[in-house]
């Protein structure tokens, strides 16, 4: 199908199509994996490197490292300050981005592709990946900004709900770990230099390219970018995921809504069951408005405003999660209504109406999906982080199609087993 | 950080230009529809757009809320689909959508395969004229839309803070009304209310529709004449001008609400953008905006977070492309240990800096580089571009002056900015609110009246 969109438009349009382009893979000399798009109908370069750097990495007494370490990349390099590089990107019109997550960190580049901005837009990047000072000073500011922000979100209803229900579900793992007071303050200078040298190497990294380069130029930015970096990374993974005894628990606080989450971990980028659970959740609580969760908890009731189920897949076992907010006096109705909704696609599956919906949906919705560079940019990263087929988007239409009312309810039992359920109610009476 | 948005309005509309292209295409109806139509071919996809120009600020008191109320109930039956089958039909299409409430207007869109662009038209073509609204479907949806309020407002210290502001700054013009409702105008609403607004204000001549994508504006023209073209214009409420009368003193208040840390918003008030060719100020309080809280390299980053670190976040923002009066914010959350006090004399210094000094001919150069890079960027994002134009056509400027605005603000220079530094940021026109961060008490709620705030 989308090679058909490909060739149709071509004749169309004196323009390719975004939905037609293809995905080059290769290694760097350095040890990289890289994966790469060109399409030259904007004069934009976007390039993302990615390390197994997250969270997930970082011991519980040191919560809050993975983060740190990638924010203060930018905090001086080489012989750059912070202010100079601030100034000199926004000189560029470049734009960093980039995060920790649980499994990744993340260093991404918005730049102009002409030229003179490009090439010093890549060398500012390549200079706060490969030498970063960490100066102290630096550091003990952002560990009190931190750690300001720690205090705040501590009385903040949604941040409580999400802490206490990640700390729930991953008993004993760093995916339940929240940076805390203690531990941003236990973390010195030492211990990002350390981890940057441990998860910042080349032969973990993970480099995406999209946008108006040529392969043999995106050769040679990947290979800038990644060859100076320290000599560690691999194959790191975090350490195995035990699953949580069923259990509600109960936080007060004097908000006027109460915060529920309901989940457990469920499945890791790689789980064959993949398709099944992202298909049948559509119908359960991913799908908007379409979606039973939304039909029963706000359409007909009236209890929230949003209302949602997901399943976050990691590198282990990411969440399952049913998120919702209610007025506090009728939270215990709407977790009733919860439970009967779960209960129910638990047994039966989606109806073949559902399912049909829901794949009509997510294969005709796929030019969605890829209709920028941003989007694309960011399968290209998840590509090469996880490790998914080259073929992924190509595949996407065929592996959504073929999923049966029968895989969605086994995959649902295997991964969403009521034993390991675990609900938290912030703001409850 | 940025100083807080309407909460209802998804993107903020700074003077916000784009590179000359042949696009878009516009037309009129016969019925006073406009139709504006981008083309751009870069993927099988399009976004349809229907914006009218019914806001909160056209409501009246006691009825506040009433605009986005309404917009909730849109995705309800018409006299031609089921209640619920909207949404259904653009999902079925592999499509998106959603809509939003903003001070000035009521905005919906679609995301979808082209192919399925014709159905939209016709969807929304059909919402514009023949919803059925009724009691059953109002009173479970406004039940939906107080939930909503809980969430965006009654739980956010910061929200509070901002609808405090801005009903402390606004006493006669109606952005004193939140966008969202009063609560007690919520809990007070009728489905009647919903029905009048809607036969006042949905029409043909209130309205235009954007569309951007892999589109062909003739199709897209002739399409909207087939289904947008029956509908027949209708005259509409008259518009009082509602204007505020001249602040003579500094307005303070505080509010209270469980939080760790304080968090100021200072608002001035400032002209609004009204010719883009002749106005100035305009164009220098942007600027003035950017310098101050543009990007990671502005002054407020530089010196407030990172240099004096008396800031744990700080923002500064001017929004003059709006239908009422505009105002200029700084805003911030002072670091552990420092006091609202002192973030107040900081913000206020960095104003006085620029009034005494004016702005770098670098810092200058910086918010150019920036606009120019912003408006490349924002090509990779057809909904960027819709709603660029969507939003400056809500204000009455018309995409036509997209270039202008750019060129304008790569004009303005630095005694211009001081200048405006100098004459809007008196005391006499200022607005302050603070947040007063309390422990949490959470026995609070079991009080008789705990459960709604307003």
């Amino acid at each position: 199908m989308r090679i058909l969109i490909f060739f149709l438009l071509s004749f169309l349009t004196p323009t390719f199509a975004l939905a037609g382009v293809k995905i080059e893979h290769w290694t760097a000399p350095s040890g990289a994996k890289v994966y790469f798009i060109e399409t030259r109908l904007l004069p934009i370069l976007d390039v993302q490197i990615d390390f197994a750097g997250g969270g997930a990495f970082v011991p519980a007494a040191k919560a809050g490292l993975a983060g740190l370490t990638r924010n203060l990349l930018e905090a001086g390099a080489a012989d750059l300050d912070e202010e100079k590089i601030s100034g000199r990107l926004v000189d560029l019109g470049a734009r960093l981005g980039g995060g920790a997550d649980s499994d990744r960190a993340s260093v991404s580049l918005r730049t102009l592709s002409t030229q003179a901005e490009r090439e010093a837009a890549l060398e500012l990047m390549r200079t706060v990946l490969s030498a970063p000072t960490f100066p102290q000073a630096v550091l003990e500011r952002e560990k009190g900004r931190s750690i300001a922000g720690i205090r705040e979100a501590e009385t903040r209803p949604d941040a409580i709900a999400g802490k206490r229900f990640a700390a729930a579900i991953y008993p004993d793992h760093p995916y339940g770990v929240s940076p805390s007071v203690d531990s941003v303050s236990a973390i010195t200078r030492d211990d990002l230099v350390a981890f940057h040298r441990q998860h910042y190497g080349a032969r973990g990294a993970v480099v995406s390219i999209i946008g108006d380069v040529s392969r043999a130029e995106a050769e040679a930015i990947a290979q800038r970018l990644t060859e100076a970096l320290p000599s560690g990374g691999g194959d790191l993974v975090p350490p195995p995921v035990k699953k949580p005894l069923r259990q509600t628990i109960k936080i007060p606080h004097p908000a006027v809504q109460s915060h529920v989450h309901v989940g457990l971990p469920a499945i890791s980028r790689s789980d064959p069951d993949y398709f099944p659970l992202l298909v049948g959740n559509y119908s359960l609580g991913g799908g908007g408005f379409v979606s039973r969760l939304m039909k029963e908890v706000r359409e007909k009731r009236g209890y929230a405003y949003s209302v949602h189920s997901y399943f976050a897949p990691r590198k282990l076992e990411g969440p399952f999660e049913i998120g919702l907010q209610t007025k506090r006096e009728q939270v215990d109705a709407a977790l009733k209504v919860v439970d009967q909704v779960l209960t129910d696609y638990m047994a039966k599956g989606p109806t073949p109406q559902e399912l049909a919906a829901a794949k009509k949906n997510m294969v005709d919705g796929l030019a969605l999906r890829m209709d920028s560079n941003a989007k694309l940019l960011g399968y290209l990263s998840a590509i090469g982080f996880y490790g998914l087929p080259l073929t992924y988007l190509d595949d996407f239409p065929a592996r959504v199609k073929a999923v049966t009312i029968e895989q969605v309810k086994a995959a649902f039992a295997r991964h969403v087993k009521p034993e390991n359920l675990v609900t938290v109610v912030v703001a409850a009476d | 950080m940025k100083p807080l948005l309407a909460p209802l309005v998804l993107l903020a509309f700074a003077v916000a230009p784009a590179p000359t292209l042949a696009n878009p295409f516009e037309t009129r109806l016969a019925n006073g529809l406009r139709v504006i139509v981008k083309e751009d071919p870069r993927a099988p996809t399009a976004v349809h757009m229907v914006w009218y120009r019914a806001g909160s600020m056209d409501e009246k008191d006691g009825t506040s809320g009433v605009a986005h109320a309404l917009e909730h109930l849109m995705f309800k039956g018409t006299r031609n689909l089921k209640s619920g089958e909207f949404n259904k039909r653009v999902a079925e299409a592999g499509g998106r959508d959603n809509a939003f409430t903003s001070r000035d207007y009521t905005a919906y869109f679609q995301i979808v395969p082209k192919g399925a662009l014709p159905e939209m038209m016709k969807l929304e073509a059909d919402r514009m004229a023949n919803l059925t609204l009724d009691a059953k479907e109002f009173a479970a949806e406004i039940k939906v839309v107080m939930e909503e309020r809980r969430l965006r407002t009654d739980d956010n210290p910061q929200a509070l803070v901002y609808e405090t502001l801005n009903s402390t700054m606004f006493q006669a013009h109606p952005y004193r009304r939140p966008i969202i409702g009063w609560m007690d105008d919520l809990e007070h609403m009728t489905w009647q209310d919903a029905r009048a607004w809607y036969r006042a204000w949905y029409a043909p001549n209130n309205a235009y529709v954007v569309v951007a994508g892999d589109v062909d504006h003739r199709e897209v023209f002739r399409l909207a004449q087939k289904y947008y073209g029956p509908h027949k214009a209708k005259p509409l409420p008259e518009r009082k001008p509602q204007n505020e009368p001249q602040q003579a003193g500094i307005r303070r208040v505080s509010v209270k609400a469980p939080a760790k840390l304080p968090y100021i918003a200072m608002s001035w008030k400032a002209p609004r953008l009204r010719d883009v060719q002749k106005d100035r100020d305009p164009y220098a309080l942007e600027v003035l905006a950017a310098v101050l809280d543009g990007h990671d390299a502005s002054r407020f980053a530089k010196n407030l977070v990172r240099g004096s670190k008396v800031a744990q976040s700080a923002g500064a923002g001017y929004d003059g492309t709006l239908r009422g009066e505009a105002s200029f914010t700084l805003d911030g959350q002072p670091a552990e240990g420092k006091t609202v006090a002192e973030l107040e004399a900081a913000l206020r210094a960095e104003i006085k800096r620029i009034q005494d000094e004016g702005v770098s001919a670098e810092e200058l150069a910086r918010v150019k580089t920036q606009s120019v890079a912003a408006q490349i960027y924002k090509r990779d994002s057809l909904m960027a571009q819709a709603m660029e134009i969507g939003g400056l056509e809500a204000a009455g400027v018309s995409w036509r002056d997209i270039d202008v605005l750019l060129e304008k603000l790569k004009s303005v220079s630095s005694d211009e900015v001081q200048a405006v530094a100098k004459k809007y940021f008196s005391d006499d026109t200022l607005s302050i609110a603070v947040l007063d961060p309390q422990p949490l008490d959470n026995d609070k709620h079991k009080k008789p009246s705990g459960a709604v705030r307003h």
